[in-house]
């Protein structure tokens, strides 16, 4: 079995994982003009229950 | 040939989806709407509409056929007597996922899939217009049928099926509209929120 013949330093482990990024979720404001909050796309808004001019789930 | 699901079933094993799939549906058709995960839901509504399909058929040997899938025969009953009927006019797409915020606990992405409540916009129409296109018009059997039945308004159905603007045919309208009148209502008395036209059936349903 093939195995490392170095052992991985410090550096180069920290210098891999600092590309591990967390990205912001894209969000768009809800359709409803009564509501408009940040929601994230094509999911009925949590703030107003309504998705499509359609009254989906309760409001939080 | 429908496309073989791809991936692993729900829950292991085959017989344990098809279990899964007849409970989602069978609390689809009872509540008309819930919420469960994007998956199954996505996977639950083939099944539901395939069955308002055998339910919108009505006869015996489709509720034979529902009955190997749906165990609860109050469940059979509501679809077959009440959310069948509904869905006349509508060529398929009786059930709507909506997709919703994920759950708390584990972020599956959660969803609603309810039946449709609305009725199609050409049906709308129609209900409105009090009319059919000539061709949405039953067949000519059909038509002469229900024209015997307003046997003196035979003669209008044909000559407002030409010329419907003929100010001539005002006294002759009447009839027509009663007859599709008569034949639009039954349809709608399987609306789940009018449902005033038989409340003995209801309360058989709820008790």
């Amino acid at each position: 079995m093939a195995v490392p013949k170095r052992k991985m330093s410090r550096s180069n482990t920290r210098s891999r994982r600092a590309q591990w990024k967390a990205r912001p979720v894209q969000l768009v404001p809800c359709q409803n003009r009564a509501c408009k909050q940040l929601k994230p796309q094509h999911i009925a808004c949590p703030t107003c229950g309504q998705y499509g001019g359609r009254q989906v789930v309760e409001p939080a | 040939m429908p496309t073989p699901t791809k991936g692993p079933r729900l829950g292991g094993s085959p017989s344990h989806e098809r279990l899964m799939l007849a409970n989602l549906a069978t609390s689809l058709f009872e509540h008309g709407k819930i919420t469960t995960t994007e998956a199954k839901a996505k996977r639950v509504r083939p099944l539901a509409e395939k069955l308002i399909t055998k339910a919108k058929r009505g006869d015996l040997h489709n509720r034979r056929e529902i009955m190997r899938t749906i165990r609860n025969k109050d469940v059979v009953h509501k679809l077959m007597a009440e959310i069948g009927p509904f869905y006349e006019d509508r060529n398929g797409g009786y059930v709507r996922i909506t997709k919703t915020m994920p759950r708390k606990g584990d972020n599956a992405p959660m969803a609603v899939i309810e039946l449709v409540s609305e009725k199609t916009a050409t049906a709308e129409a129609e209900a409105a217009r009090k009319t059919k296109f000539a061709k949405d018009q039953p067949k000519p059997a059909e038509a002469e049928a229900k024209a015997e039945e307003t046997a003196e308004a035979s003669d209008a159905v044909e000559t407002t099926g030409e010329t419907g603007e003929a100010p001539a045919d005002q006294d002759a309208e009447a009839p027509v509209s009663a007859t599709d009148q008569a034949t639009a209502e039954p349809a709608e008395g399987g609306d789940p929120e009018a449902e005033a036209e038989k409340p003995a059936e209801d309360k058989k349903d709820e008790s």
